[in-house]
């Protein structure tokens, strides 16, 4: 085992001379995190809102009342019905809240009454997803508690109810980062030395070729292990998320999902001779895929139905959902147990399917 | 110590149609330097890599310091030291940490390792370079440490794959000097060249045309052998005959 240890030594090594692609690497969650966290964000944020209320009632008087005391919103005063158009426009305010003539009448009136008091609420839907999730955020402030019995919809949002994107990013961004690291660094770093021709004198020395591939799987395993604990300190003392549901199903859930990127790094390092071929794949295979199938983006019910398919083939995306459903809706590993078999599938398939082209090659 | 230690009878390596290696047959002795010659695609690595035990014969047998090529390719390795002209160092360690991952790899104790690697400095003259990043060094250089580094575990032979393809007329003999030194410890040396003034220094050469040996003694016989002056003419005579192209 001792040529073993110093393999691994060697290629810890490698990795600290190129002291800059593994500081990208390391800082690489550190970035994400901040900028989806805080700087590209679809969540509802000092939200400019002013109302548009003819008669001010006690009624109209609660709502806006609610509205001021409400963090994410600030309101900016009473405005005319005629005004809306040139506020919104000058940016002055980004929603209007406008309340009906006899909102405190109707309000007053009994549940099953005829008449129902009604909002209608303005938006400036120049940033879509902004104004979307104002929307139902704003609907539900100003409908709370008396209202809400008589309002014509009453939209509730569990578990994130503020619908902070940095919730719904922070998974994804885990389901890119080990695989980038995991499969593109690891298949770089074993398709290099084919290159270089130094594969070829580790093949005639009495060191196995599967040790050498374990070898290098090594630190890049333990580096991105590394980035799964900044990325969930970050997670829950700089962006507050809550994982009531505890860590360790996280935990366990990503160790099978960094095997599975291994084994998909070794998979590409046996279809690739140049370096710049297994970038390219890495991208194409994996990027690409991830970014549009994976659910880190774009939700996967609005993939058209012809590639609904596609994204069930893709490992990100069931490691997203439970990364999702644990961190957010705090479930269990017991919960999630069908992405966990789906992936440990892949997992088994992949590594198989690898090793076994691997052995192929050599001779 | 009379028994060959490289054996090989009708060896034979075909990829589909292509007949690469094509019924060679030779011995080499102990504490030989046997020069392997040949024009480019004569078939010179693919037999090396059958030696070495990277690649399968596809008939005829062989031995390498006593194990079968066809089933004892594993035994073989931790017994050879292989180099390539491909320069096969890592360019990010340096002198003393490439050194040290080899003495790993074939198994050397910690005591062995630092004793080696002092030996080998020592012999290079190099001790005070022990640190630096093998990046940063000439080619010559490189080679004579990535020779260093094939003969660190003391094998019983060592394959050099044109070891001083694109060095200095001075630092090929100075690595000449290396190879010697090798050679009169008992290390036998089975090298390939394009160099036929290098060709003149091997004890015994064979050339092979075409996925044959054609020729094969030393080069003083040899010259006789053709009427020529020089192994220039020697290998040109024969490389005429070549009918494959590369």
């Amino acid at each position: 085992m001792n040529g073993f240890a110093s393999f691994v030594k060697k290629e810890t090594l490698h990795i600290f001379r190129d002291f800059r692609t593994m500081m990208i690497v390391l800082l690489i969650p550190i970035v994400l995190m901040v900028l989806f966290g805080f700087a590209i964000s679809t969540e509802v944020n000092n939200v400019d809102v002013a109302v548009v209320a003819p008669n001010r009632g006690d009624e109209v008087s609660k709502a806006v009342s609610r509205l001021q005391h409400n963090p994410y919103f600030t309101f900016k005063g009473f405005i005319n019905a005629d005004e809306i158009d040139h506020t919104l426009r000058s940016g002055n305010a980004m929603a209007v809240a406008v309340f009906d003539n006899d909102f405190n009448k109707k309000s007053a009136l009994a549940k099953d009454a005829k008449a129902k008091p009604t909002v209608q609420i303005v938006l400036d839907a120049a940033d879509v997803n902004t104004a979307s999730s104002s929307a139902i955020y704003l609907q539900s402030v100003l409908t709370e508690n008396a209202m809400s019995k008589q309002t014509l919809f009453n939209t509730h949002l569990l578990y994130n109810p503020q619908l902070k994107s940095a919730y719904n990013f922070v998974p994804g961004i885990m389901g890119l980062i080990f695989i980038l690291i995991c499969a593109m660094m690891t298949s770089v770093s074993i398709v290099r030395e084919k290159e270089s021709g130094t594969m070829e004198v580790l093949l005639v020395s009495p060191v196995k070729p599967i040790h050498i591939i374990f070898a290098k799987m090594i630190p890049y395993f333990l580096m991105s292990s590394f980035n799964l604990l900044t990325i969930l300190l970050l997670a829950k003392y700089l962006l507050d998320i809550p994982m009531i549901g505890g860590i360790s199903g996280i935990v366990i859930i990503s160790l099978l999902y960094l095997i599975l990127s291994l084994s998909f790094g070794l998979l590409i390092s046996t279809l690739a001779d140049k370096q710049f071929t297994a970038l390219l794949i890495s991208a194409v295979v994996m990027m690409v895929p991830i970014m549009m199938f994976s659910g880190m983006l774009f939700p996967i019910e609005n993939l058209p139905l012809v590639l609904r398919p596609v994204s069930a083939i893709v490992p990100a995306r069931w490691y997203i959902d439970a990364v999702r459903k644990m961190m957010i809706e705090g479930l269990p590993l017991m919960a999630v147990a069908n992405d966990f078999l789906i992936l440990l599938g892949m997992t088994v398939v992949l590594l198989g399917v690898s090793l076994k082209k691997f052995n192929d090659k050599l001779e | 110590m009379n028994e060959p230690i490289i054996h090989v009878e009708n060896l034979c390596k075909k990829f589909d149609d292509f007949t690469a290696v094509n019924q060679i047959s030779f011995d080499v002795s102990r504490g030989e330097i046997f020069g392997f010659l040949g024009a480019n695609g004569a078939g010179k690595t693919t037999a090396m890599r059958m030696l070495c035990g990277l690649s399968f014969p596809t008939s005829g047998m062989g031995t390498v310091a006593g194990f079968n090529i066809r089933t004892e390719g594993e035994k073989i390795k931790s017994h050879i030291g292989y180099m390539s002209q491909r320069f096969s160092l890592y360019d990010d360690l340096t002198v003393f940490e490439n050194m040290k991952l080899y003495a790993g790899i074939y198994g050397l104790s910690r005591q062995q390792t630092l004793q080696s690697i002092d030996e080998k400095l020592e012999q290079l003259q190099f001790a005070s370079e022990k640190n630096t990043l093998v990046g940063a060094l000439p080619l010559g250089w490189k080679q004579k440490v990535a020779f260093s580094v094939a003969t660190l575990h003391r094998p019983e032979i060592v394959f050099l794959d044109e070891p001083t393809g694109g060095v200095d007329p001075i630092t090929r003999r100075q690595f000449w000097e290396l190879i010697y030194n090798a050679a009169a410890n008992g290390t036998t040396i089975f090298v390939t060249t394009h160099y036929m003034d290098e060709a003149e220094y091997c004890s015994r050469v064979s050339i092979m045309v075409d996925g044959k040996i054609e020729a094969l003694d030393s080069p003083k016989k040899l010259k006789e052998q053709f009427s020529v002056q020089s192994m220039d003419e020697v290998f040109r005579t024969l490389a005429r005959r070549a009918k494959r192209t590369e």
